[in-house]
């Protein structure tokens, strides 16, 4: 891909004499949304822990400072004693952030988030604790987004509106790499998905070129599950 | 650095439960202890039957009256004496747990020690004490404070009684009047008016007077006999208190005791304080999941672990000295050695910061890391208040060496110092080494932390 927004080349993880990433490679332009399913243990997580620099590689590279990814960790990581507002200028400050109220004042904005800026996050939803946890991903306006399984924790209706949200990211131009269980989620929102299984880079493509692969699967799901009985996971 | 102390600061705002735990402990724990060292012990309650007459309890030594009733006094000095009339009363109140203890005075105890000072015979006075030893911790109290007062009274008893034979002795070398019992006063001639006046006797009579060699030798034993019995004098000091003892502090600080106390009170907080904040902040990073944000660029794990460990320091040595200072108020500690108290308590609050630090990378969870720094903490600081010689020799090697391990001790010791008077450099240079041991633990401990 010529105009990658982000690149990762021959990464690998080892623990021990446990491989969790075999020489994965692969790339998210501008404005793509790029789905990483497999099944648990796949190496999901710890992918998208090296790319955003929180994990460092046994080998391999990524073409993008860890400055420069925006990283959206599984579970919140926000400080439940502070307040929106003040979790999100923590964070713009420690980024070092130009303008940090200026980047607070656009993120809760951006996050529908102002009426409750002052509320402590402790006292928020879950799905609201997820949009804070996303916009501190953002604060810095970065090129590319990484979010670890974001829609875990929610119900449908909050899913939607975070759906909803990370498509007016990346049409905005941000390329968003996100994990997830659901694979309809995957199916639904990503315009490209790569399959990982036991730290290996099996498969990457639309999901209709994942179903073209399998063949005669009545949908995505299915798909998706014979081509990793196909190849023995 | 600065916005995450901030952060933390802002936190422990909003903890109030805990922030008021921090704060009200180390003030209810001055408090007490200034109470317990302000006031003396209550006294143990022990009845007290005097059973000898009215008007029988006096004695002569020499022409000097004495009163047995006098060396009482002494005794309610460190008792609550309840007084009771007879022996089986006495008993009766310690069987029913009303007093810890009886005395009885029995009624020949006047005449029995008459007896004894005119050497007439008998067995000397015999007091009873009764003791009830439902609860041994009191017992031995009543029972060590009973006896190092009979034992005072028995040293006055004997001191008069030599002082009185000192003076016959006096009489005897230089002369004089002794009033004795029934008798009445009579004039001693005195071994040296006895030399005198033979001396004088023999100058009067001739050369050649066969007298003269036997009355020589008289005047001669009466002025050996003087000079000797000049002697025996200060022997008859002796007596009375036969062990001199010269007392000489060679090891520790010379903290008084309520000085220690005061050490141990403040080493104990700051122990908890810096301890308990430490290990929980680090592992309140994990709990939120902020960690794995903080250390991608935003802050290395060396200026997080660094910034637990200041903050730590900090709140403890806040909260140690408003102690310290409630303290003094108490105790009249000197104020000049404050710049010392604030270098024993930064070292301190450091150590055990850095030791938090560790406890809190290695339980990874603030519950976890509470529990492990208190179990930890506990024993740690019971062993460092194990005096010399309360263990075997070797054991208390060993409980040195354990103890040398951990910021305890060297707190202590420093802190000891510091109220005291004594070298701070050891105790000072002892913790910073182990602030710096802990935070490369912690530092290592954090490899495995996300």
């Amino acid at each position: 891909m010529a105009d990658a927004a982000l690149r990762a080349d021959g990464v690998s993880k080892r623990y021990g004499d446990r491989a969790a990433l075999r020489d994965v490679t692969f790339a998210a332009g501008r404005g793509e949304l790029v789905a990483v399913i497999g099944p648990n243990g796949a190496g999901k997580t710890t992918l998208l822990q090296i790319v955003a620099g929180a994990l460092a590689p046994t080998a391999g590279t990524v073409l993008l400072r860890p400055e420069q990814v925006g990283w959206v960790p599984q579970q919140p990581a926000l400080y439940s004693k502070l307040s929106v507002a003040e979790n999100l200028r923590l964070f713009a400050r420690l980024e070092k952030v130009a303008d940090v109220e200026a980047a607070v004042e656009r993120m809760l904005e951006q996050t529908g988030l102002k009426a409750r800026a002052g509320d402590e996050v402790g006292r928020l939803s879950g799905g609201n604790q997820q949009r804070v946890n996303i916009a501190i991903g953002l604060l810095r306006s970065p090129a590319a987004l990484l979010l670890d399984e974001p829609s875990a924790a929610l119900d449908p209706r909050q899913r939607e509106r975070l759906w909803s949200f990370i498509g007016g990211l990346a049409g905005e131009g941000t390329a968003v790499v996100y994990s997830t269980h659901d694979v309809g989620e995957a199916e639904r929102y990503a315009d490209r998905v790569l399959v990982l299984a036991d730290g290996e880079l099996l498969f990457t493509g639309t999901p209709a070129e994942l179903e073209h692969v399998v063949g005669d699967a009545a949908d995505f799901e299915s798909a998706f599950v014979r081509f990793l009985h196909e190849r023995g996971h | 650095m600065r916005w995450l102390l901030l952060k933390d600061l802002q936190i422990l705002r909003r903890s109030p439960l805990l922030v008021g735990l921090l704060i009200v402990y180390p003030i209810v724990i001055s408090l007490l202890v200034g109470l317990a060292l302000d006031r003396p012990p209550e006294k143990p309650k022990v009845a007290f039957a005097n059973l000898v007459p009215q008007g029988e309890s006096e004695f002569s030594i020499g022409g000097r009256k004495l009163d047995v009733a006098d060396y009482a006094p002494r005794l309610f000095e460190a008792i609550d004496p309840v007084r009771v009339r007879t022996r089986e009363e006495a008993i009766e109140k310690v069987r029913d747990g009303e007093v810890l203890g009886a005395i009885v005075l029995p009624e020949d105890a006047a005449e029995r020690l008459r007896r004894t000072l005119a050497l007439g015979g008998g067995g000397p006075p015999r007091i009873e004490v009764f003791y009830n030893a439902s609860d041994p911790l009191k017992r031995q109290l009543v029972e060590s404070t009973i006896r190092s007062r009979l034992a005072e009274a028995n040293d006055a008893l004997s001191d008069a009684v030599l002082r009185e034979a000192a003076g016959y002795i006096d009489v005897i070398v230089t002369g004089g009047e002794v009033a004795l019992p029934l008798i009445g006063t009579v004039d001693i001639l005195g071994l040296r008016r006895s030399q005198a006046i033979i001396e004088a006797a023999v100058r009067t009579l001739p050369a050649d007077a066969p007298e003269r060699v036997a009355l020589t030798q008289v005047a001669r034993f009466a002025r050996l006999a003087a000079d000797n019995l000049d002697v025996s004098k200060p022997i008859l000091a002796t007596i009375g208190s036969p062990v001199e003892v010269r007392q000489t502090n060679i090891s520790g600080a010379t903290t008084s005791l309520s000085g220690f106390f005061v050490a141990v009170a403040v080493t104990v907080s700051l122990m908890f304080v810096a301890l308990l904040l430490a290990a929980g902040l680090l592992a309140l990073e994990r709990e939120q999941h902020a960690f794995g944000r903080l250390v991608r660029g935003l802050v290395s794990r060396t200026s997080l672990l660094s910034e637990k460990v200041v903050l730590a320091a900090l709140c403890a040595l806040a909260v140690c000295l408003l102690m310290l200072c409630g303290l003094a108020a108490f105790t009249g500690l000197d104020w000049g050695r404050a710049p010392a108290w604030l270098a024993a308590l930064a070292a301190g609050g450091l150590g055990f910061a850095a030791m938090g630090t560790a406890i809190g990378a290695l339980a990874r969870e603030v519950q976890a890391a509470s529990l492990l720094a208190f179990a930890l903490s506990l024993p740690v600081a019971f062993l460092a208040l194990v005096p010399s010689g309360a263990v075997d020799a070797s054991l208390f090697r060993v409980i040195e060496g354990i103890s040398a391990l951990f910021p305890f001790k060297p707190a202590l010791d420093a802190l000891d110092a510091a109220i005291g008077g004594g070298t701070l450099a050891g105790p000072l240079a002892h913790l910073l080494a182990l602030t710096l041991a802990f935070s490369v633990l912690a530092r290592l401990a954090l490899r495995r932390f996300a």
